[in-house]
C-alpha cells in the first residue's frame, strides 16, 4: 500500500524504483530516530526552546540557512528563474547577504546579550507589552498560515510530479516533523536541519553538474538560451534593470536595491524569528555571529542548486514551460516543475530517490522552522504573559511539546482550507512578507536610537502593517493603482511585492520617528543591553584575526561584490 | 558541547555512507543491465561517481566523528 503511494500513479511525471523508495524511507527513519534520541537532552525550557544555547557556529549556521531552504523556496525559485531569468538571483545576493551580515555584526549582539527567547521577546524588553503582543500574535498566525500553505503546495507538487496521494503527503511529512520537534524541541529541529542541509545540497547538485556538462559549460548554456528564447535577456542581473520594460520581471534597479535589498531582505533576515532563533541558540556570541556569517556564505552559494537548474531548464528542455493557470492543458508542464523535470532528466535510479529526498528534506526543514518558532513565540510571548504567568518551567516545556503537535494540526487544517481556496496562496504569501517588513524598522530603530519610545514602537509597527495591507487591497480593487505603488503598470507580482515592502518600511520608520519625538522615552538604565551606546560589547581583540566574525564577514562581502560584477 | 550527544556529523556520515552504497550499487547494476528509458547523459554513469563520492565522504565523517573517540 505504502509502496503504491510512493511509487506513484500512471499519471506521474516521474517514476521511482525500489532503490529510490529505500532511500526515502531511510531518511524518514533517521529523522524520527534523531528526534527520539535527542528527547532525553531536552528537559528544561532553555533546552527545549533554545537547544540549551550550546550550538557550535557550524551547527547554528547550517541550521540557520537550512530553515530558510524549504522545498517551495527551491522549486519556487527554480520556477521563477525559468520565468524571469537570473534576475531572481537577487533574492540570494542583494536580497540576503547584506542583511545577514548586518544581522551578524550589528544586531546579533543585542539579541544575544539580552538573553531573550524570541524577537517579540526583544520588543517586550525594548518597548513593552504593546509592541510584543502585536508582533507575537501576527507572527504566530502568519507562521501557521504559511506552514499550512507550504504543506499544501508541496503536496500538490508531489502529486503532480510523483503521483503521491495528496492526503498521504500532507499527513506523513507533517506528522514526522511534529513527532521529532515534539520529542526534541529546537535541538531536534536544528540537528535535523543540518542533516537536511547535506541532503538538499548533495541531492540537488547533480543537476547543475551534469547540466553544465551537457550544455558545454556556461557559454554553451547561454548560447542555447538565446537560441530558444530569441530577443529575451535571461542572463544579466543588473544591466537590464535601467528601465521597467528592459527585463522579464518588469522591475527597475531602485526596486531591487531599496525594496528587495533593504525592506524585504532586512525585514526577513534580521527580524523573522524563524531564522534568527537558530543562531540565538549558539553557545556564545562569537559562535552566533560566526554561524550567521557561515549561513551567509552558503546562502550566496544556493543559486548553484536553484537558479542554475532554472537557467539550464531554459537551455535544454525541448518544450516551453507554462504558467500555473495553463497547467491543465494536455502535455503542458508548468514553471513549478522546472526543478523536478531537471532531476528526472539527469537522475538515474538511486539518484532520483536522493533528489526527491532533497525536496522532502527541504519541505521538512522549512516546516520544522515554522513549528519551533511558533512554539516558542506562543509559549513565551502569548501563553506565559497572557494566560499563565507563574507556572513551573516543566509546565512550559510540556506546553511547548503539545504546542508543536497542535501547531502541526492547525497547519494541516490551514492546508485543507487552502485546498478549497487556492487563490489564498498568492495573497497570504504577500501578506506574510509584509507582516515582517515593518518589524525591521521597529527593531532597528529600537536598537540604534535610544530616543525611540515604547509608544512609537507600537504605533510604527501597526502603521507599517496597515500600510502593507492597504496597498495590497488598493491594487486588488483598482489594478491601475499599480502604477503608483510599483511606479509602473508593467510591474509583475514579484516587482509589486518589492515596492510595497519599500512603502511599508518607509511609513513604519516615519511614524516611529514622529511618535518618538512627541512621547516620552524610557530611562537609559532600562535600555542597557538593548540599545547601541548603552550596551557593553565584549572586545574581540584577543582572538586571532581568522577567528573573528568581522574577518569572515568581510570575505563574504568581497565574494558578494565579485559575483554581482561577474553576472552584471 | 556540554552534553554528551553523539555528534550530528556521525549521523550524517552514516546516512551518506548507506546512501553511497545504494546509489553506487544501483549505478553498477545499470552498467550491466541498462534501463529501458535511460536518462540524459547516461553515458556519464553519474550514479557511480556520485555514489562513490557520497560513500567516501560519509565514511570520512563516520570515522572522524564516531562515538567514544578519545579526542572528541
Amino acid at each position: 500500500m505504502l509502496a503504491a503511494w510512493f511509487l506513484g500513479g500512471t499519471n506521474a511525471r516521474l517514476s521511482l524504483s525500489p532503490v529510490d523508495l529505500i532511500i526515502i524511507v531511510l531518511y524518514f527513519v533517521l529523522v524520527l530516530g534523531l528526534g527520539f534520541y535527542l528527547r532525553r537532552f531536552t528537559n528544561t525550557g532553555e533546552e527545549f526552546f533554545m537547544a540549551g544555547r550550546e550550538m557550535t557556529a557550524w551547527i547554528a549556521g547550517l541550521s540557520f540557512i537550512s530553515a530558510n531552504l524549504g522545498s517551495l523556496e527551491m522549486m519556487g525559485y527554480a520556477a521563477a528563474t525559468y520565468q524571469y531569468g537570473i534576475l531572481v538571483g537577487h533574492a540570494y545576493w542583494i536580497g540576503a547577504i547584506p542583511a545577514i551580515l548586518f544581522l551578524s555584526l550589528v544586531m546579533m549582539p543585542f539579541y544575544y546579550i539580552c538573553k531573550t527567547h524570541s524577537v517579540p521577546g526583544y520588543l517586550k524588553l525594548r518597548y513593552g507589552e504593546g509592541a510584543r503582543s502585536l508582533s507575537a500574535i501576527s507572527f504566530a498566525v502568519m507562521t501557521i498560515l504559511m506552514s499550512g500553505i507550504n504543506m499544501y503546495s508541496m503536496a500538490v507538487i508531489m502529486k503532480v510530479i510523483l503521483g503521491w496521494d495528496i492526503h498521504f503527503s500532507i499527513w506523513v511529512s507533517s506528522l514526522t516533523v511534529a513527532l521529532y520537534v515534539m520529542a526534541g524541541g529546537l535541538l531536534s529541529a536544528i540537528f535535523n536541519e543540518v542533516l537536511q542541509f547535506f541532503l538538499i545540497w548533495i541531492g540537488c547538485l547533480v543537476v547543475p553538474v551534469v547540466g553544465l556538462i551537457e550544455t558545454g559549460g556556461w557559454t554553451g548554456m547561454v548560447h542555447r538560451i538565446q537560441t530558444n528564447f530569441p530577443g529575451q535577456d535571461f542572463i544579466h542581473m543588473w544591466s537590464t534593470t535601467g528601465s521597467f520594460t528592459g527585463n522579464p520581471m518588469g522591475v527597475h534597479w531602485t526596486g531591487i536595491v531599496f525594496g528587495w535589498g533593504l525592506a524585504i531582505s532586512f525585514g526577513y533576515w534580521t527580524t523573522d524569528f524563524l531564522v534568527v532563533q537558530r543562531v540565538m541558540a549558539a553557545k556564545d556570541l562569537r559562535s552566533a555571529q560566526l554561524g550567521t556569517v557561515i549561513g551567509a556564505f552558503f546562502k550566496m552559494m544556493v543559486p548553484l542548486i536553484v537558479i542554475l537548474p532554472g537557467l539550464l531548464a531554459l537551455a535544454v528542455l525541448p518544450f516551453h514551460l507554462v504558467p500555473e493557470n495553463q497547467g491543465g492543458l494536455p502535455n503542458a508542464h508548468t514553471y513549478n516543475e522546472a526543478l523536478p523535470l531537471m532531476l528526472a532528466r539527469y537522475c538515474s535510479p538511486g539518484l532520483l530517490g536522493l533528489g526527491v529526498t532533497a525536496l522532502v528534506a527541504g519541505f521538512m526543514s522549512g516546516m520544522a522552522g515554522n513549528v519551533t518558532a511558533f512554539t516558542t513565540v506562543w509559549t513565551y510571548d502569548i501563553y506565559k504573559p497572557f494566560i499563565r504567568k507563574d507556572a513551573a518551567d516543566s509546565h512550559y516545556v510540556s506546553m511547548g511539546r503539545w504546542c508543536s503537535l497542535l501547531g502541526v494540526f492547525v497547519s494541516i487544517g490551514t492546508a485543507y482550507l487552502v485546498m478549497n481556496f487556492s487563490s489564498i496562496i498568492v495573497y497570504a504569501q504577500a501578506v506574510f512578507v509584509f507582516f515582517i517588513v515593518p518589524m525591521f524598522g521597529t527593531v532597528i530603530l529600537g536598537m540604534l536610537w535610544k530616543r525611540t519610545t515604547p509608544a512609537a514602537g507600537f504605533w510604527g509597527l501597526l502603521a507599517g502593517i496597515l500600510t502593507s495591507f492597504a496597498l495590497w487591497a488598493w491594487v486588488r480593487m483598482d489594478p491601475n493603482a499599480l502604477r503608483h505603488v510599483a511606479f509602473s503598470e508593467h510591474a509583475k507580482d514579484m516587482a509589486e511585492n518589492v515596492y510595497r515592502a519599500m512603502w511599508s518600511l518607509i511609513v513604519n520608520v516615519v511614524v516611529t520617528v514622529a511618535v518618538s519625538l512627541f512621547t516620552k522615552p524610557k530611562p537609559e538604565h532600562e535600555l542597557k543591553g538593548l540599545v547601541y551606546g548603552l550596551t557593553e560589547l565584549a572586545p574581540e581583540g584577543h582572538f586571532p584575526v581568522f577567528r573573528r566574525p568581522i574577518t569572515w564577514a568581510a570575505a563574504v562581502a568581497v565574494g558578494f561584490v565579485l559575483l554581482n560584477v561577474l553576472f552584471w | 558541547m556540554g552534553k554528551h550527544f553523539i555528534p550530528i556529523w556521525f549521523f550524517i556520515g552514516s546516512l551518506l555512507t548507506i546512501y553511497g552504497v545504494l546509489i553506487l550499487g544501483s549505478g553498477i547494476y545499470g552498467l550491466f543491465v541498462p534501463p529501458s528509458n535511460p536518462v540524459t547523459m547516461s553515458h556519464l554513469h553519474i550514479g557511480i561517481w556520485w555514489g562513490a563520492g557520497m560513500f567516501l565522504l560519509g565514511l570520512a565523517y563516520v570515522v572522524r566523528f564516531r562515538p567514544n573517540r578519545k579526542d572528541m
